[in-house]
């Protein structure tokens, strides 16, 4: 499944500071879906490259990071459970409080 | 005149010259108060023109704003009838307030107990350079007030806590987080919940900008968004992390845009939206976020966040973040591990054969640094021991030392935090004998040479 994610706030400094990374994920089992709780631990798998407790705590994101699925808080389509379509964006994004 | 002569005579001159550009505009104020009143009772007694409560003065100042079919007569008398507070004058609050001041809001509050920094004025564009030293809230109001002596602009000098927020807050319509720090952002939030006040919130850092309104109109608060803090160490300030100065200006410019729109009951708030902006690749995106969350402490269904409840809620612990951010004073290591910045002066006088390792980021490194330090970066010590071992042999075959004894090895940062964490990792990897320096840079500017930069 090609998907486009997108690390913001400092998150990208995770990820050798690369903000946008155009994914193509091998579902398992050949099964043709995909969740959110999939594609986290893939993520922390495959593009985390440091510090992972500053992107998860437990099996979710840590607190303070915004997840947006199609621009869209994840709150909305189920978190977790959120199930992913092929060309998706998921953007993660810390939320910043400086001024 | 010797120079401190001088300084003092510029003190008091600016002091007498700020006096009476105050007396000019207060006579100013006057005088157009006067004119008014003429106006308002014309001399051939005929009835007064209809103008919607707005003076001549008014109409001839807002006319650009009158003329906005959006906008008008009513959305320029709500905005005069407003007062809208914002809480930290730097670098979001600074443009907001011009905007506000500039545009007629009409009881204006500033609160924020910082002083004026040279390295605030890249961004926070509301102060000049006369204000350097002097109250952020002096310098935002004396701006305000010159960009609009007929507003009301009301000064704060404080720092907003629990017991001093109630009684603040409750004093304007709206509110904007201008803040800098996470504690802060979770009291006002609550604050605004249990006072049922919009707030406009903003935040930004390095090249990334975040805007929204919490709590208007059954949208969510901070708390609906974030329940839980962020860790300590995923809250970078700008004084740390660098910030570009336009972009708290583009962020704290959409807020004065927000609040505007609220105070004037026009348009559609950026309520359960969210706007990020990121500078570099000049990109703005606008997000749908999530709305009241029934399960929210602050704003849920079944909260009991009272008055005084917030009173007595610890921001500090809940965040694990001071109010008032110190800078972070590291002690990992026993004396005998660490020299002062004036004991590295007192080698570097003496010529002891040594090796300094500059463990700053290579960025902070190009900014400025001692003569003859090496630069690795904290992130990259332990796959780089091995030049600090070249490093340290040559030095001992440069200073001809006799074999057996050996060159000493030095770590500097900016402040002595990092060095510490370094000299621990070089210890371990068996540099047992290295040393750094207490107070890293600031404190050889500090105690050895006045004329080091500091940033």
């Amino acid at each position: 499944m090609q998907l486009t994610l997108e690390f913001g706030g400092g998150l990208e400094l995770l990820c050798d500071s690369k903000k946008i990374h155009n994914v193509n994920i091998e579902q398992q089992n050949g099964e043709n879906k995909l969740t959110m709780k999939d594609l986290l631990s893939w993520v922390r798998t495959n593009l985390i490259k440091e510090r992972p407790e500053m992107f998860m705590k437990g099996d979710t994101v840590r607190p303070g990071v915004l997840v947006l699925v199609n621009d869209c808080d994840w709150e909305l389509s189920g978190q977790l459970e959120t199930s992913l379509e092929e060309k998706d964006v998921v953007v993660f994004i810390s939320t910043l409080h400086g001024g | 005149m010797s120079a401190s002569e001088i300084l003092r005579e510029l003190d008091s001159l600016k002091d007498a010259k700020a006096k009476i550009e105050h007396k000019i505009s207060a006579l100013e104020a006057q005088l157009r108060e006067i004119h008014l009143r003429n106006d308002a009772a014309p001399l051939n007694g005929s009835s007064s023109y209809s103008t919607n409560g707005l003076t001549q003065d008014m109409i001839h100042r807002y006319s650009r704003h009158l003329m906005l079919p959006a906008f008008g007569v009513q959305g320029q008398a709500n905005l005069l009838k407003s007062s809208i507070l914002v809480v930290g004058a730097g670098g979001l609050g600074a443009p907001a307030l011009l905007y506000f001041a500039a545009s007629g809001v009409g009881r204006l509050g500033i609160i924020d107990h910082d002083v004026v920094e040279l390295n605030n004025m890249h961004r926070q564009v509301i102060h000049t350079e006369a204000y350097v030293g002097k109250p952020k809230v002096k310098s935002a109001a004396a701006a305000c007030r010159s960009v609009n002596s007929t507003i009301q602009v009301v000064e704060h000098e404080e720092a907003l806590r629990t017991s001093n927020a109630l009684e603040i807050l409750s004093k304007y319509d709206i509110i904007v987080d201008a803040t800098d720090n996470a504690p802060t952002r979770y009291l006002i939030s609550d604050c605004c919940v249990v006072l049922g006040k919009p707030l406009v919130s903003g935040a930004a850092l390095g090249l990334e900008g975040q805007l929204t309104v919490y709590n208007y109109n059954g949208g969510p608060c901070y708390r609906c968004l974030f329940p839980m803090p962020p860790p300590r160490t995923a809250c970078q300030s700008c004084a740390e992390g660098g910030v570009l100065g336009v972009v708290p200006g583009i962020i704290g410019c959409l807020q004065a845009l927000e609040a505007i729109k609220i105070a004037a009951s026009v348009g559609e708030p950026l309520s359960g939206r969210m706007l990020l902006l990121d500078a570099l690749s000049g990109r703005i995106r606008i997000v749908k976020i999530r709305g009241r969350s029934m399960h929210c402490e602050a704003c849920g269904e079944n909260a009991t966040f009272t008055q005084q409840k917030f009173r007595e809620f610890d921001y500090e612990k809940f965040t694990e973040t001071p109010l008032r951010v110190p800078p972070l004073k590291l002690n990992l290591l026993p004396n005998e591990s660490r020299i002062s910045s004036k004991e590295y002066g007192e080698i570097i006088l003496t010529k002891e054969p040594h090796v300094l390792v500059d463990v700053r980021p290579a960025h902070h490194f190009k900014i400025v640094s001692l003569p003859k330090s090496l630069n690795i970066p904290l992130s990259t010590l332990e796959a780089r021991l091995p030049e600090i071992s070249s490093a340290l042999k040559k030095e001992e075959e440069d200073s001809g030392l006799v074999s057996g004894s050996s060159a000493q090895l030095y770590v500097v940062c900016r402040r002595g935090n990092d060095s510490q964490r370094a000299i621990q990792c070089l210890h371990k990897m068996g540099f047992t004998s290295a040393k750094d320096i207490i107070g890293g840079l600031e404190s050889w500017a500090h105690n050895v040479d006045p004329n080091f930069p500091t940033y």
